[in-house]
């Protein structure tokens, strides 16, 4: 097994509003190895881009990581000066946002957005810069990129537009990439063709991968191992096989059975009762029991995360059992 | 692959839709021509004393001067041609007018981008301070500070910066808060570009849009504020006079029947302001995304 690329300990980012304290990540850690997907799955407001955004160093006051180490290849990251994370941000880490809308700069070329990506990081002259954007839109799978270069964003349709960010995000051959639920809002048949394309591109090129996103049925084709969040908590973690077969948090399985399936044709859906609980001034216990069929009385307590097997934790009294 | 059309071209396509709006661009063209060439095409030049003859003053339209210039518009009570007044007097107003207005532009477009690119308390001070600004009616601001500052061309457009800079400042910031939370801007801090280039090349060029229809219609407002004050007599000074001095030199005429010498510059000044907000009208159709067809 290779050292992982992005190992995170103990992460967590709070935001310190006038209403009182937002644990949006507590004590979450995960590591990924290269040229594997990690997962991270959970609902909104679970703290799963929150978590991105503290790997990337982008969180805005009133937010701060408060604890934790985030080490990319045995470097803290939280330990950089600010002008090293400089560094570190879009160069060996990038990351892919949600909206491909709205993720390229309306008023600048392709070209433009692609060379300072570039030059941002790297001493080299426009030129080469232009040959290494042409090659990184080829790779996304972009038509004629010579020509498209020099187009504007709004003439791209959007799974164009998510290609070109992702192309954006592979300039500087990154060790890490941070996906934030990039084809959420892309057709099916364009989502399937991006997360082939990134699949491919993460194992020839030894990238690891962090998908974020509420998707299972994306996670279960892309990902190699899945993290579930709930409540800025991880509350299972595995192999992509073993949690989506056999979930062990109540939790987890709640959301399995949310994705309607062909076999359950004329059944009622089944959902999770009740909502995300409010973040703020979070009552200690288990965050999950108000809408827990198997919660008792020693949910009022804090789970720690157990290791009930090579590989797979969970954060339950009452882990459903394989 | 067809090259397509420049965003520059789009907008040009899309004003010459409204039949209207190009004869306002067509009026004010002629205006700006007019101004900008004035001693050309003047028949006489109003500042020059030596081709001033008190004998021709207050001339009705058409009527001929002594050394045989015809005075279309009419002359006023210094002999002067009033033709060759409000083309000069244009030069003055437009002058004043664009040149608050883009010094009222570049410091409300700087404190805006400050104010919601760094927030805090830079945002809060300078937020404040627009909210006092504007607390105020222009006019009386203007007023104030020409009273101190006694007569002249430099000092109009001072005072008249110092009434505008603050309408910029709030619509900048206002529309830098709404870009600056969009995805690319996040992105770009992703790619960690430095902040002048995130300010620079990607905030500010998406905010130029508003700003440029409300700078054209304060350009408007602007010339009918400076005519104003010139016409309270506190604005440009008496030798170099304005479309809103001339008014001013007329008016005691008005019920005498000698209606020519306000009469033509203040048709002058609404033609300008007409034009310019018939510009800046389509303009904003055209610039606002969610008008678009």
């Amino acid at each position: 097994m290779s050292p992982p690329t992005l190992r995170v300990e103990n992460l967590r980012t709070h935001f310190f509003t006038r209403r009182g304290v937002v644990k949006a990540v507590e004590d979450v850690s995960f590591s990924v190895e290269p040229g594997k997907v990690l997962g991270l799955v959970g609902e909104s407001g679970s703290g799963k881009s929150m978590t991105g955004f503290s790997i990337m160093g982008l969180i805005d006051p009133p937010g701060r990581v408060v604890g934790g180490r985030i080490l990319l290849g045995g470097t803290d990251l939280r330990s950089l000066a600010p002008e090293d994370m400089r560094r570190v941000r879009g160069n060996r880490i990038a990351m892919i946002f949600q909206d491909p809308m709205m993720t390229l700069n309306p008023v600048l070329r392709i070209d433009t957005q692609m060379i300072e990506a570039i030059q941002a990081h790297a001493d080299v002259s426009r030129g080469a810069a232009l040959e290494r954007a042409r090659d990184a839109l080829a790779r996304v799978g972009i038509a004629s990129p010579e020509e498209r270069l020099y187009a504007y964003p709004h003439q791209f349709s959007g799974g164009m537009r998510q290609r070109i960010a992702i192309a954006i995000a592979l300039l500087n051959r990154p060790d890490l990439i941070i996906a934030d639920e990039p084809t959420t809002a892309l057709d099916v048949t364009i989502q399937g063709q991006i997360l082939f394309e990134m699949q491919q591109l993460a194992r020839e090129s030894g990238t690891a991968l962090i998908w974020i996103t509420h998707d299972l049925s994306v996670i279960a084709g892309l990902a190699d191992d899945i993290s579930v969040m709930y409540a800025g908590r991880i509350v299972e973690q595995g192999s992509v096989d073993q949690v989506l077969d056999a979930p062990l948090h109540p939790y987890t399985q709640g959301l399995i059975a949310s994705v309607p399936g062909r076999g359950r044709r004329g059944e009622p859906l089944r959902q999770i009762p009740g909502m995300t609980p409010s973040l703020l001034d979070l009552a200690p216990g288990c965050a999950f029991r108000e809408r827990c069929a198997r919660a008792d009385s020693a949910c009022a307590e804090d789970p720690a995360l157990s290791r009930p097997a090579a590989g797979r934790q969970v954060r339950c009294f009452h882990p459903l059992i394989a | 692959m067809q090259r397509e059309p420049t965003p520059l071209q789009r907008i040009a396509a899309d004003f010459g839709e409204s039949k209207l709006a190009l004869a306002g661009l067509a009026l004010l063209t002629l205006i700006l021509f007019v101004a900008l060439f004035a001693p050309l095409i003047a028949p006489q030049n109003p500042y020059d004393l030596a081709q001033l003859d008190v004998l021709d003053s207050r001339l009705p339209p058409g009527s001929k001067a002594g050394n045989g210039l015809t005075f279309w518009l009419g002359s006023d009570d210094q002999g002067r041609d009033i033709l060759s007044g409000i083309f000069y007097g244009l030069r003055i107003s437009l002058l004043v007018g664009v040149a608050s207005t883009t010094c009222a532009v570049i410091i409300g477009l700087t404190l805006g981008l400050a104010a919601a690119y760094v927030g805090g308390r830079t945002e809060g001070f300078i937020m404040r301070a627009v909210d006092v600004q504007l607390s105020f009616p222009a006019i009386l601001i203007a007023l104030i500070l020409l009273a101190l500052l006694g007569q002249g061309i430099g000092k109009t457009i001072f005072a008249l910066i110092m009434v505008q800079w603050a309408y910029y400042a709030r619509t900048v910031r206002a529309t830098a808060l709404i870009e600056r939370s969009k995805e690319y801007i996040e992105a770009a801090r992703g790619l960690a570009l430095p902040p002048a280039r995130i300010v620079l090349r990607h905030l500010l060029p998406n905010c130029l849009p508003p700003l440029m229809v409300v700078a054209t219609v304060q350009v408007a407002a602007a010339i009918a504020l400076e005519a104003t004050l010139s016409y309270l007599g506190i604005g440009v000074p008496i030798t170099e006079p304005s479309l809103g001095l001339l008014i001013k030199n007329g008016f005691d005429y008005l019920l005498s029947g000698k209606y020519w010498i306000s009469f033509f510059p203040g048709i002058a000044l609404v033609l300008t302001i007409v034009s310019i907000n018939l510009v800046a009208d389509q303009l904003r159709d055209v610039l606002n995304p969610r008008l678009q067809k």
